[in-house]
């Protein structure tokens, strides 16, 4: 996915639907994604999303590209998400509230029954380059990884989606989140690592 | 630098956040290292399948109503014509 440029932002200003289509086709998947780390459901997921986009339309006006079209639009959905998160809130489950959200670099992120004393590893990771591509492709290994991604701490989560799933740069990430570099590389190394586990428990 | 320690800087290693003499000892490492190896492996393994997610198409009831209201904003909704 690739950075939205100025010559998009002054098509939409403009109004030309061609290039709507493409944008929202396009942030779909990721805005969808980074709405259900704040809120489960899916069928609220979307209406984050679709009301990003009614929100974005009526200041496309006044929205100068002083950040990128991409930046705004997935702050935007932040926003949004988050405001309904807070009206919901009330109903999500005690355990969702109470979820450890923990950016300590000293917590390990592999099983430490995996190394030795000395620190070496026990019995090697296996090689995925082997995984026929097939396996890899398959919808099941995709529902793995949204599994992993949705039982995720929620500060976490915000993170591994932001950066892996809508690909923007750790710097607005950080920016967009008002965290450090630091803690953003901490939580995004927490998130990938148990994604990493959840596949090896299915991949091997 | 140990296994143990090897798999925790595998972040910083592919954000490019390592400081020189650091990225130098675990390239040094993984080199050496079948297990650190396909670790460094899985890890890129599991960002494209995160990437995977971006995938999920827009429902095309969805887009219909997002270009209808992008339509009427275009055709009454501004506040300057421009
Ligand atoms: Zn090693």
């Amino acid at each position: 996915m690739g950075e939205a440029s100025g010559a998009e932002l002054e098509a939409l200003k403009r109004g030309d639907e061609a290039t709507f289509v493409d944008v929202i086709q396009r942030y779909h998947g990721p805005m969808l994604r980074l709405a259900m780390a704040y809120v489960r459901d899916h069928h609220v997921a979307e209406d984050v999303v679709q009301e990003t986009w009614l929100t974005a339309i009526r200041a496309l006006d006044r929205f100068e590209g002083r950040s990128s079209l991409k930046t705004w639009i997935f702050g935007i959905v932040i926003n949004v998400a988050r405001s309904r998160r807070r009206k919901e809130s009330r109903l999500l489950p005690f355990t969702a509230l109470l979820r450890r959200d923990d950016a300590d670099r000293r917590q390990r992120t592999v099983d430490p029954s995996r190394f030795t004393a000395a620190g070496d590893w026990r019995a090697l990771p296996n090689q995925w380059d082997n995984i026929p591509e097939a396996r890899l492709i398959a919808g099941e290994t995709l529902q793995r990884v949204k599994a992993a991604i949705e039982d995720l701490p929620p500060k976490h989560r915000e993170v591994i989606v932001l950066r892996d799933v809508a690909e923007l740069e750790a710097g607005t990430v950080s920016d967009m989140l008002g965290i450090s570099a630091e803690n953003q590389r901490v939580r995004l190394h927490r998130a990938r690592a148990a994604v990493r586990k959840r596949l090896e428990e299915y991949l091997g | 630098m140990k296994c143990r320690e090897v798999v925790e800087l595998m972040t910083d290693y592919l954000e490019g956040a390592l400081s020189a003499i650091d990225r130098h000892r675990f390239e040094e490492h993984i080199a050496g290292c079948d297990g650190c190896r396909a670790y460094l492996e899985q890890m890129r393994i599991t960002l494209s399948q995160v990437h995977r997610l971006a995938d999920e198409p827009i429902p095309e009831r969805v887009q219909e109503q997002l270009l209808e209201a992008f339509r009427s904003w275009k055709s009454t909704g501004r506040s300057t014509p421009s």
